[in-house]
């Protein structure tokens, strides 16, 4: 039976995922300190942060119902089964056939629905101002991220993730057009939908700026600890998506390679994106429109592109 | 088996007369809606097991004297008839405890079997006389539904263009039959079917049923009466109305252009591409717009029937490629969205019943909270919002899903129009799931949770058992639907096997119960495995926190930066919930701005804010209309008191032109 070790890889793909989690965020974290010219936190600091809230008491406001509480574990599932679906050091693992790429996506948007309703449940004006800016973010974002999944599909013909990773790895799929467009809209997308700089900021407090921290604001303890935990789980998912889509180096050549090299792409991400952030400044909240709207109208024009032509 | 659904007409009709003898009795309600109950189930259970049979007809010495009516029951018939039933079913056992907060809900007594004896006859019809007499029927009935409350402001003017537009649908329907039918004037669909229209003849008939049926189902910018009338109605009526009758129209079209039509034409599927993307995103931004629930949700049917119509192009523009497994794939995605919609959509105006029920209010302003007063109509009503918002493991995802596989099948067609139609689909189809996401945590949002905004809202009770029992039964069906997938795309499979001449491959013998459009490397999804997983996850989550975690928990008031307002009216509001959409789509589709008033400083007067939004379509086809209507009438109306003699003298006059013409023809 070929079943044990197959569930045995995608346990530990789901583990491996959920550990390293938060060490991209503190790696993220310490690339921008350094930066800056400040020590910063050791890049360990997100794993003490989650036991540290784990430890401490729940304050729930007094009018939160069950949905507010039941909240934080279904962001958590969800965003977890999602990246547990995306090859990360190899790829066919047993159940990658159960959810593609738009199913990935949608169960992120199941995850947003989810904290957005979460925010309105107190009734807080903070609550309301949140959800009302993500869902107005995600309503560009997420068809910008369906546009982009059936760009690379119509390349690869398949919009299974591994399927689509085997084929980048193996044809001779060379530079094109479509795909060099839905990896500029897929970075941009993956920027908001992680609420990084420019259209959000993950370490504002700033009333009238914050969007996704709008939303956790009546969160705390082991509630909060979930959340914040979804969080780093979804933006290692967007780098996993990103890596296996436009660099699937080393997926075939078995686990250990496969490991090794997305521990480094993690590493180049994590950097990458710290640079970034430093360097640029945040977005006013109806400037971010434009930004989405950049890449929606990138990656439809891949699709297009595919429609039109072959060779593109 | 033709036979058993006429039979259900009868006892409808029936029943509808019974309907009027016993109104004004206390048990008049129950005896209606237990009837109509009894015969919904059976309706249901006849076209569930004629499904995959073939198709029975009959002749009926009825209506016109040398034709007869026909009827028939083939497959896609059978489909339609589930929908039918199931609708009704759960309808006329909502309605058992509806009505409590209605002055004098016996007054829909009479027409409500009417009405669906109407929905099932449009079915079974299988000649154009019968179908234009259901059609009406249909239309009548439900007008007479719509005008329940006609003492409410808006709701005679809601009639009105209701009965304009149902008159205008069921115009553009005869002249289509008309067309069709051709010289010999065989009514009969068979005859249709074996008479091949000149492409001319089939464009105008396609344009003629896109209209007919489309202005019935509320494709833009035909819609303009559906979000008047179908709030206007009783609840469970709305239900019906949303979740049945515009799938009953689109049976029409179906039936018109892929079985009577004969072979479709890629720039038919180009049309109706374009009328169903269009449709999509602007139902979704005018309900966005929004702040009456039930408006809300009707003007989300209209987004609904954009993606139905969507399916239905693909379905089309392969069909027209010769690509029958494609057209299968499509019109496969198009009927299971049928389905998804007629359930959630029930579902979800359930709930607006029942919240209109507790508190007498639609405006979700003046409501919030009501999670806490009516948990189990709220469980419900979030359920029908993830559905309709498109989000896995429940139904709505799966028909969306199988939507965008289409669209990924062939990027190859030859012509141009599909080649940009297509593509473009798919992304209005995408930003009409991502909206239709936003707009729900809106409809949720603010009225079920934060605080209670009025005092109506704050004192809501939970309503009775049918109404809740109603509402699980269909939340129920949105999972069943949204995890086995599998078993409704077989039951569809005679359906798309007799329009597209193929059918999907069995998918309850795929492993896992996955369902698999093409082949497992090209895409797959398991809406159980998701189920089971998140499931999995979630419970491992709580486990590891009750495990390690802190257990204590502390309530305190919201904290809210540091700020909080006791206030409720210091809660977003749907208004303000949709002001950054407004600002972003709104600005360019409704013309919406905000207009701030600020006193100037010391001034003790208060700010103001005004939005105003204008609905494009109404400005640019309807208004326009209207005048025009008005202005010939005013010119018309010297004619109306006139002597006899200039009367006779317009006769002879008229005479004689006609006489003229006629010479002249000849």
């Amino acid at each position: 039976m070929a079943v044990i070790p197959a569930l045995l890889v995608q346990g530990v793909q789901m583990a491996l995922v959920l550990l390293l989690a938060p060490l991209l965020t503190g790696l993220t974290r310490k690339v921008k300190a350094r930066l800056q010219r400040r020590q910063g936190p050791s890049v360990i600091q997100p794993y003490r942060d989650l036991k540290r809230l784990l430890h401490k008491d729940v304050v729930l406001a007094e009018n939160a119902s069950w949905l507010f509480r039941v909240a934080p574990y279904v962001i958590f599932a969800v965003t977890w089964v999602a990246a547990a679906l995306v090859p990360t050091f190899a790829t066919g693992l047993l159940f990658s056939w159960s959810g593609d790429l738009i199913a990935i996506t949608a169960l992120l948007g199941s995850a947003r629905f989810a904290q957005a309703l979460a925010a309105m449940d107190i009734g807080t004006s903070f609550g309301g101002i949140g959800a009302s800016r993500e869902v107005m973010i995600a309503s560009l974002a997420e068809p910008a991220m369906l546009m982009i999944a059936l760009s690379v599909a119509l390349i690869a013909g398949s919009t299974q993730l591994s399927t689509i990773a085997d084929y980048m790895a193996f044809s001779a799929v060379g530079l094109r057009v479509t795909l060099a467009l839905g990896l500029v809209a897929l970075v941009i997308v993956a920027l908001a939908e992680n609420a990084r700089i420019p259209v959000d900021n993950p370490a504002t407090h700033l009333e009238l700026t914050m969007v996704h921290e709008a939303m956790v604001l009546e969160y705390s303890g082991r509630h909060l600890a979930m959340i914040e935990l979804a969080a780093s789980l979804k933006l290692l998912l967007y780098v996993s998506v990103i890596a296996c889509i436009f660099f699937p180096f080393g997926l075939a050549h078995g686990y250990v390679i496969g490991l090794i090299a997305y521990l480094l792409k993690l590493a180049v991400a994590g950097v990458l994106l710290g640079v970034f952030e430093v360097s640029i400044a945040k977005m006013r909240v109806f400037r971010v429109p434009n930004f989405l709207g950049a890449a929606l109208m990138l990656a439809l024009l891949g699709v297009l592109l595919r429609f039109v032509s072959e060779g593109m | 088996m033709i036979a058993l659904p006429l039979g259900c007409i009868v006892l409808l009709m029936t029943l509808a007369l019974v309907g009027a003898v016993v109104a004004r009795t206390a048990s008049g309600g129950r005896i209606v809606y237990g009837g109509s109950l009894a015969i919904s189930l059976a309706l249901l259970l006849i076209a569930l097991l004629s499904i995959g049979g073939g198709s029975s007809t009959v002749t009926l010495p009825l209506g016109l004297p040398w034709i007869g009516a026909r009827f028939q029951l083939d497959p896609l018939a059978a489909f339609f008839l589930v929908v039918v039933g199931l609708g009704s079913a759960g309808a006329s056992y909502y309605a058992l405890g509806y009505g409590r907060h209605e002055p004098e809900p016996q007054r829909v007594l009479p027409f409500y079997p009417a009405f669906l004896a109407g929905l099932t006859l449009v079915v079974v019809a299988a000649d154009a006389f019968s179908f234009l007499f259901a059609w009406e029927l249909m239309s009548l009935a439900s007008w007479a539904l719509v005008m329940s409350h006609d003492r409410e402001p808006g709701n005679a003017n809601a009639g009105f263009v209701y009965i304009v537009m149902a008159s205008f649908s069921g115009l553009a329907l005869l002249l289509c039959f008309g067309l069709l039918a051709g010289a010999t004037g065989d009514f009969s669909f068979a005859a249709m079917q074996a008479a091949h229209p000149s492409p001319g003849i089939a464009a105008l008939a396609l344009v003629l049923a896109l209209i007919g049926a489309g202005s019935k189902a509320g494709v833009v910018p035909l819609h303009a009466w559906l979000p008047l009338a179908h709030p206007a109605a009783p609840s469970h009526v709305s239900a019906l109305m949303s979740g049945v009758m515009t799938k009953v129209a689109v049976y029409g079209f179906i039936r018109i252009v892929f079985d009577l039509l004969g072979a479709p034409t890629w720039w038919g599927g180009v049309i109706v591409l374009a009328v169903g993307g269009i449709t999509a995103v602007l139902g979704v931004l005018y309900a966005l717009m929004e702040h009456d629930l039930k408006r809300l949700l009707a003007y989300h049917t209209v987004e609904n029937i954009g993606i139905i119509f969507i399916g239905l192009g693909l379905a089309l523009a392969f069909g027209a490629n010769l690509l029958p497994a494609a057209a299968a794939l499509a019109l496969t995605a198009a009927l299971f969205h049928v389905f998804n919609h007629s359930v959630f959509k029930s579902l979800l105006f359930f709930g607006s019943g029942a919240v209109l029920t507790a508190t007498g209010e639609r405006d979700m302003d003046h409501l919030g909270g009501l999670i806490h007063r009516m948990p189990k109509t709220a469980f419900a009503f979030l359920i029908g919002c993830i559905a309709i918002s498109a989000l896995p493991p429940l139904n709505g995802f799966v028909s969306e899903w199988l939507t965008f596989q289409a669209i990924l099948l062939h990027p190859d067609l030859p012509q141009w129009g599909l080649k940009l139609a297509i593509p473009a689909d798919g992304a209005l189809l995408a930003l009409s799931a991502a909206l239709a996401a936003a707009c729900f945590v809106k409809a949720f949002g603010v009225t079920f949770l934060g605080r209670a905004r009025t005092r109506v809202a704050a004192d809501a009770r939970e309503v009775d058992g049918y109404s809740t029992n109603a509402m699980f039964v269909f939340a129920a069906l949105c999972l069943l639907a949204g995890i086995f997938p599998g078993a409704v795309i077989d039951l569809l499979a005679p359906v798309t096997q007799a329009l597209t001449g193929a059918h999907m491959p069995k998918q309850l013998d795929v492993a896992w119960l996955s369902i698999v459009p093409v082949e497992t490397a090209r895409s797959s999804y398991n809406g159980l495995l998701v189920l089971v997983f998140v499931t999995i996850s979630a419970s491992l989550g709580v486990l590891a926190i009750h495990r390690f975690a802190s257990h204590a928990l502390r309530r305190a008031p919201a904290w809210d930066c540091g700020f909080p307002d006791p206030r409720p009216q210091t809660q977003y509001t749907a208004g303000s919930f949709a002001q950054p959409i407004r600002r972003v789509y709104g600005a360019v589709v409704f013309r919406a701005h905000d207009t701030v008033t600020m006193p100037p400083p010391g001034a003790t007067a208060p700010a103001s804010i005004e939005k105003h939004i204008a609905d494009p379509i109404w400005d640019a086809l309807y208004a326009p209309i209207a005048a025009a209507v008005w202005w010939m009438s005013q010119a018309l109306n010297h004619l109306q008191f006139l002597t006899i003699r200039r009367y006779l003298g317009f006769v002879f006059a008229a005479l004689v032109i006609l006489l003229l013409a006629l010479a002249l023809w000849q």
